[in-house]
């Protein structure tokens, strides 16, 4: 039976996984080895890690980071975060990362898209939105610079912009939910799930179980990614798999 | 000595890892001798038929590849690697696959309400008595990432099935050849002991 995805995401700045990861039972909760490998054996699915590293060597850090992950990790993961080339895919792949996420970069330069989909295949290439609200209601817009600017941009069309370049999957975060525990944006991203022809990860909001589930029936989703929620324990993905499971839903145990 | 044979894959690092990790020697090249004289040869692959078909000729591979499974050296294809084991692809037709098993490789047909490529973790039916799949239990999930699916000729050739919009040859057995479509390098604890059972043999 082919299964719906449970995405843990991570942090990291300069090599360390930061905010607040809150494993007791953890070695080094810093590590994104040693955190990654926990979720790996708690049941999840795959891994994001989003590196915020805004040094100069940033670009080495991360490599170094992905090399040393794919040693002990053996479940897919993707790296996201100050990506910004053909030649940054290169260096990130080679040392066993999945999938590299771009957002602000793809923004600038679509063609990023369907030059790392045609030399390495759409399967690595995730576009990552952040979308809000417009304040007429009318829909939502994308921002760039880690939300920070609006760009005036439908994020519906830009996701469906981003498949036809050949993306392999869009990683939809709702700003407006995003922190608030208050649930998914099911309008969000069920919009965009009937609009592209690739899988979608929502992202932003979880809280309780059945945001979960409602990512998937009533947003069409083909995966959920949490980070807090799981960092904090407030839930284990275990639990999030068990209950998904007794509500029909397939998920791998 | 396991050779894992490089020709430009994308999963080639992450193949070489897990194998690292289950404590077997390896080497990486696209040396033919180097191919030839090792235990067991794993292909990894990740990308086009075409082009990989192309880059085997390239690097003067295709021959030395066809002689190890003939002579029933322990033989391990990967994803695409599984692919480029059979006869051709409606990927790229007109260009020959290795030939070493046979089948042919089809384009998962478009289903309403399914997305193509077919990326998740999916179960797999595995054969009984299998020896890729030793202390593997049936219905166990594993991850795949693919468009195009292997129809092997012999059923008694797979080892393993699974269901996505068809049904979908998972992986394929026959003497000391084996291949599977979906990663065991990323399928958890149960990717691991399948590529254990290889590296074991």
């Amino acid at each position: 039976m082919f299964t719906k995805r449970i995405i843990p995401c991570l942090d990291v700045n300069n090599g360390r996984v930061v905010k607040g990861v809150n494993f007791v039972d953890l070695k080094d909760a810093g590590d994104p080895v040693t955190v990654g490998a926990a979720y790996g054996m708690a049941g999840a699915d795959e891994l994001v890690f989003l590196d915020i590293t805004a040094s100069s060597d940033a670009r080495a850090t991360k490599i170094d980071m992905v090399r040393r992950v794919a040693e002990t990790v053996f479940i897919p993961f993707t790296v996201g975060g100050g990506i910004r080339t053909v030649e940054d895919f290169k260096l990130i792949l080679r040392e066993g990362a999945d999938k590299i996420a771009v957002n602000s970069a793809a923004i600038q330069n679509p063609a990023l898209i369907s030059e790392a989909a045609e030399k390495f295949g759409s399967q690595c290439v995730v576009v990552a939105i952040d979308a809000k609200r417009r304040e007429d209601s009318s829909g939502w817009n994308i921002y760039k610079n880690g939300g920070r600017i609006d760009m005036g941009i439908d994020a519906i069309e830009w996701a469906m912009e981003a498949d036809r370049l050949g993306a392999g999957e869009i990683l939809l975060t709702s700003m407006d939910c995003d922190g608030t525990k208050n649930g998914y944006d099911i309008e969000l991203t069920r919009t965009v799930s009937d609009n592209v022809s690739i899988p979608v990860i929502a992202s932003g909001g979880a809280g309780k179980l059945e945001h979960f589930k409602e990512a998937f029936t009533k947003g069409k989703a083909d995966a959920v990614l949490a980070a807090s929620l799981f960092h904090y324990k407030e839930l284990e993905i275990s639990e999030v798999k068990e209950y998904l499971d007794r509500e029909g839903i397939s998920v791998r145990r | 000595m396991i050779a894992i044979v490089d020709y430009d894959a994308g999963n080639l690092k992450s193949v070489e890892k897990a194998v690292v990790h289950l404590g077997s020697k390896c080497i990486t090249t696209r040396v033919p001798d180097e191919i030839y004289n090792a235990d067991k040869v794993i292909l990894p692959g990740v990308g086009a038929f075409g082009d990989a078909m192309e880059k085997l000729a390239k690097y003067g591979l295709i021959e030395v590849l066809r002689k190890t499974a003939s002579d029933n050296k322990p033989f391990f294809g990967i994803c695409l690697g599984l692919q480029l084991m059979f006869e051709a692809s409606d990927e790229m037709p007109g260009t020959e696959g290795l030939g070493i098993l046979k089948g042919k490789i089809h384009a998962i047909p478009p289903k309403e309400g399914y997305k193509i490529p077919h990326m998740g973790w999916n179960s797999i039916s595995v054969k009984n008595g299998s020896r890729l799949f030793k202390n593997v239990p049936d219905n166990s999930y594993v991850y795949f990432v693919h468009s195009y699916y292997l129809k092997a000729d012999f059923e008694e050739d797979v080892a393993a099935t699974t269901e996505y919009i068809t049904h979908i040859h998972a992986a394929a057995e026959h003497g000391n050849i084996f291949a599977c479509q979906f990663h065991p390098e990323k399928s958890g604890d149960t990717g691991l002991q399948i590529l254990k059972n290889f590296c074991d043999l």
